[in-house]
C-alpha cells in the first residue's frame, strides 16, 4: 500500500512538473486534464474516494475545457496567430 | 481601494492564518497513526443518522452551513462569471452559429452513446450520495459535463436544442432555494437552521439518513445548472459573438 501511494505521488510531482513546463496553453489544457486523473487515482488509494470524484470532474473535465475556450476566444478576438 | 491598502488587508489576513493554522498544525496528531478523535466522533453520529457515507453525512447534515456557504459561493461566482462574458456594446449575436469541423466517426459514435450513460451515472451519484461516494457536487458535475458530450459529438445547435438556457438559470434558483428552504424547515421544527428533522429510516436504503438526500439533490440540481450556464457563457462567447471591430 506505502509502495502504491508512493509510485502515485512520484506520478502525481512528475504530472504536475510537465504542467508546470508546458508553455503554450492549449497544450497545457491537456497536460492539466491527465495530471487531474493522476492526482484522482492517489486520491483513491488514499481512501478518499468523494474527493476523487470531485476530481476527476472538476480538474480533469470542466476546468480544462474552460481553459480552451478561454484561449480560442482570446486568440479569435485578438487575431492572434492559430 | 489603493495598492497600499490593498497590501495591508492582506498582510493582516495572512498574518491571522499563519498564526492560527501554524499553531493548529502542532496540535495534529501524527500521519497514519491511530488517534481519530474527530473519525470517531463523526462516524458515530453519521451512523445514528443512519448515513453509511460519512463523507456525505458530514456535507449535508452535520456541517450542513459550511455547504451552504459554499453553494453560494459557486452561485455568486457563477453569476460574476456571466456577468464577465455577457456580450459587449461592439459584439453582436451570431446569425448562423459554425458547424462542427471534421469529425472521426469513432469519436460521435463515442459521444452519443456515452451520453445517456454519463447523464444516468450522474443522476445515480446525486441520488445515492449518503449510501456510496459520491453526492450532490460531485453528480452536478458529471450531469453538466455529460450534457455536454453533445457539443462533443454533434454540434452546437445540437447542444443549443438540449440546453435552453432559461432552464438551468431557474434550475441554479431552485437548487439553491430549495437549500434555503430545508434550512428553514429545520427552524421551524425547531431544531435549528439545516438540522437534521427528518426521520432517518432503515440504514442503507435509498429512502434514508432523514434530510440528507434532499439537500444533496437540491445541490445537484444547482451545481448542474450552474456549470451549465457557466460553460454556455463560455461557448456563447467562443462561437455565437462576433466582435464587430474585430479582425475576425
Amino acid at each position: 500500500m506505502i509502495i502504491l501511494v508512493l509510485v502515485l505521488l512520484a506520478l502525481v510531482a512528475t504530472g504536475g512538473t510537465i504542467v508546470v513546463s508546458t508553455s503554450d496553453p492549449r497544450r497545457q489544457a491537456v497536460t492539466l486534464a491527465v495530471y487531474g486523473v493522476l492526482l484522482s487515482v492517489l486520491f483513491l488509494a488514499l481512501a478518499a474516494p468523494d474527493v476523487a470524484l470531485s476530481q476527476v470532474a472538476v480538474g480533469s473535465a470542466v476546468v480544462p475545457l474552460m481553459v480552451l475556450l478561454a484561449v480560442r476566444t482570446v486568440r479569435s478576438v485578438t487575431g492572434g496567430k492559430r | 481601494m489603493t495598492r497600499t491598502a490593498r497590501f495591508v488587508v492582506f498582510g493582516i489576513g495572512t498574518a491571522v492564518l499563519v498564526l492560527l493554522l501554524g499553531s493548529a498544525v502542532f496540535h495534529l496528531p501524527a500521519f497514519g497513526g491511530t488517534s481519530h478523535p474527530y473519525r470517531d466522533s463523526t462516524v458515530t453520529a453519521a451512523l445514528q443518522r443512519r448515513a453509511p457515507n460519512v463523507v456525505t453525512s458530514i456535507n449535508f447534515d452535520q456541517r450542513g452551513l459550511d455547504t451552504f456557504g459554499e453553494e453560494a459561493i459557486l452561485l455568486a461566482s457563477v453569476l460574476g462569471a456571466i456577468t464577465l462574458l455577457r456580450p459587449g456594446k461592439d459584439e453582436t449575436q451570431r446569425q448562423r452559429v459554425p458547424n462542427a469541423g471534421r469529425m472521426l466517426q469513432g469519436t460521435r459514435l463515442a459521444g452519443y452513446v456515452l451520453l445517456p450513460i454519463s447523464l444516468i451515472l450522474g443522476a445515480d451519484v446525486v441520488v445515492h450520495g449518503h449510501l456510496t461516494p459520491g453526492g450532490g457536487f460531485q453528480g452536478g458535475v458529471v450531469l453538466a459535463t455529460g450534457l455536454h458530450l453533445s457539443y462533443v459529438a454533434g454540434s452546437y445547435p445540437a447542444l443549443r436544442r438540449l440546453r435552453p438556457l432559461r432552464w438551468y438559470e431557474y434550475g441554479e434558483a431552485i437548487g439553491m432555494g430549495g437549500v434555503v428552504a430545508l434550512g428553514v424547515a429545520g427552524v421551524l421544527a425547531g431544531a435549528g437552521f439545516l438540522a437534521n428533522v427528518l426521520p432517518t429510516g432503515t440504514f442503507g436504503q435509498l429512502v434514508s439518513a432523514g434530510t440528507v438526500p434532499l439537500f444533496s439533490i437540491a445541490i445537484g440540481i444547482e451545481v448542474a445548472s450552474g456549470v451549465v450556464v457557466l460553460l454556455a457563457g463560455f461557448l456563447e462567447q467562443d462561437l455565437a459573438i462576433a466582435a464587430k471591430r474585430g479582425s475576425r
